[in-house]
């Protein structure tokens, strides 16, 4: 498959959004248990509002993948079949929500409302559910459109689902480990362990999708494409000599070396490279380490989601081995 | 319920591209607007078409055989590209079976093109939205053309009446007796998407011809033949 750019850009901004939602509510969650230190409104309200920039971000990327944009408020109709419809649901859903939850803090909605045993509800925690419900309903959607395409056999696994959640969640915990060390927040080191956690299980998750893949056999071959029983078949020629559709969006045109480098690249970068960052910016106490364990890691992840789709090898590809 | 479908018998397509070029010439000049063609004269032309000619070569020089290879929308009976759809601008047709697009509904989001295995759908760079093969749609359900008329235009096109079109739920359709008596196939059968659009295989028709059948061997002419008769009849002589 053809990479494109909008499409890595949203879904790496999604999930490191989503992440950092739902590490601003875990942390949240943990201070109501008073296993963490509660911290201001302020801190919960700006982190948010980061997470909504990058989900706005993410959204604004879709659009340019889009033929006719103008027409994206038709894409929620067909929710009942569609997972990219769901997505479209679901992802001003989930907008809506943390909004909703940073406006909460930002106004200090936080009186209780009722009490459940020891537990105040109040109008932020009620929101903080409904939010990380929506968070996780929009990895699935997300990932599900890729996972549910049967002719992408390198996507259509639950591997996908788990690397999309993983990997989202971890660098957005990665990135409120960073915003709380640049805040110079006590939460570094536990959004911080986080992170780590989330990484080394996302890199089991990519890890096991990256064994499968490289056994993977193709359901399809170019005997079953055209129903001639021959084993030396050849294509000659297909019908175009400067390219098509078909040749534009399911090639990307690189080479196997070029590919290899790219895996390579996002094995470290994503991986072990934040997972030491992280380590020595709590260690040594420097936000600036912290940060850029969070920008390596999003680098890294916007290779991952590259490889994610060079690596993909479309059954129509069989109709498009040669040009003449 | 019908389900219009193209029979496309492989054992009789010369790749001439006629097909390819009367589908273009009928499908850009109709209400749906044009086809995008890009440097069609220049060195790398590009563009929309529903319908392309491909040519494989079978087996290992010298036994080589050339097939050329027509690949359009198949019309699948259960069509993957339609339910991935976010806006339901995809649908297939209750009344015929035949697969659309919307293009007034349609995004451009690529999506239906990734759920197609047969590469079938193409962005039209210019009106930004997701083309197919309609079967011609335009002409096939316009009552005021006359019967013979009411066929796809590569149908009308092909030299070598290589392409075959009619409803494949009717057992007594031409398309129905090919496909049955002539060992018609789906594309890419495993994947369970039903094409409805079928191919005839290729088959090697081979003649023998022994002397005898071109010339008789008790021919009247031959020479040994123009002896005087002496009376006596052969059998010959009363049964030609």
């Amino acid at each position: 498959m053809h990479p494109a750019f909008s499409v890595i850009l949203l879904t790496t901004l999604l999930g490191a959004g989503q992440g950092l939602f739902l590490a601003m509510f875990t942390g949240q969650l943990y201070a109501i248990a008073h296993f963490l230190p509660l911290q201001t409104s302020g801190f919960y309200a700006s982190g948010s509002l980061l997470a909504l920039s990058l989900l706005l971000g993410g959204l604004a990327a879709s659009f340019f993948h889009l033929g006719r944009p103008e027409r994206a408020w038709r894409a929620a109709s067909c929710w009942r079949t569609s997972w990219l419809s769901r997505e479209v649901i679901v992802l001003p859903l989930t907008m809506g929500l943390v909004a909703a939850y940073a406006l909460t803090h930002l106004l200090g909605w936080t009186a209780p409302w009722f009490r459940v045993g020891a537990l105040a509800v109040d109008l932020s925690l009620i929101l903080g559910v409904l939010g990380t419900l929506a968070t996780l309903a929009l990895f699935v959607c997300t990932a599900m459109i890729y996972a549910v395409v049967r002719f992408l056999e390198e996507w259509h696994s639950p591997l996908t689902v788990s690397n999309f959640l993983l990997l989202g969640t971890a660098s957005g915990f990665m990135l409120a480990a960073a915003y709380s060390a640049w805040l110079g927040n006590p939460l570094g080191g536990f959004f911080g362990t986080w992170a780590v956690i989330l990484t080394l299980a996302a890199a089991l998750s990519r890890g096991a999708h990256l064994l499968r893949n490289a056994r993977l056999e193709h359901r399809s071959t170019v005997q079953s494409a055209i129903g001639v029983r021959h084993r030396a078949l050849q294509q000659k020629a297909q019908g175009a000599t400067g390219g098509s559709f078909n040749t534009r969006e399911f090639f990307h045109g690189r080479s196997a070396r070029t590919l290899r480098w790219v895996r390579g690249f996002f094995l470290v970068a994503v991986f072990p490279l934040p997972v030491v960052l992280i380590a020595l910016a709590h260690a040594e106490v420097s936000s600036t380490m912290a940060l850029t364990a969070f920008g390596v890691q999003f680098v890294g992840l916007m290779a991952e989601r590259w490889y994610f789709f060079a690596e993909a090898r479309h059954a129509q590809n069989l109709y498009y081995q040669s040009v003449s | 319920m019908t389900q219009l479908a193209l029979v496309i018998d492989l054992n009789v397509c010369v790749g001439c591209h006629a097909c390819v070029t009367s589908c273009k010439e009928w499908n850009t000049s109709g209400a749906a607007g044009p086809l995008v063609d890009e440097h069609p004269y220049d060195g790398s032309p590009t563009g929309t078409f529903f319908n392309r000619v491909q040519t494989f070569e079978v087996g290992t020089f010298p036994d080589t055989e050339t097939v050329h290879f027509p690949k359009s929308c198949l019309h699948c009976e259960d069509p993957p590209c339609v339910p991935v759809c976010p806006t339901g601008a995809s649908y297939k047709r209750a009344d015929n079976g035949v697969v659309l697009v919307d293009y007034d509904k349609c995004i451009g989001c690529k999506y239906c093109s990734w759920a197609c295995p047969y590469g079938a759908r193409e962005l039209d760079a210019q009106e930004r939205v997701m083309k197919k093969c309609t079967l011609c749609i335009d002409r096939i359900t316009d009552d005021s053309l006359p019967e013979r008329d009411r066929q796809p235009a590569c149908v009308l096109a092909c030299p070598t009446s290589a392409r075959l079109f009619g409803d494949v739920h009717d057992p007594d359709s031409e398309v129905s007796v090919a496909i049955r008596e002539r060992g018609g196939y789906a594309l890419m059968a495993e994947w369970g998407t039903k094409p409805a659009n079928h191919y005839l295989p290729r088959h090697k028709t081979r003649m023998h011809i022994a002397p005898e059948d071109l010339e008789r061997v008790d021919n009247p002419l031959r020479r040994e033949d123009l002896t005087d008769y002496t009376g006596e009849e052969s059998v010959d002589d009363v049964a030609w």
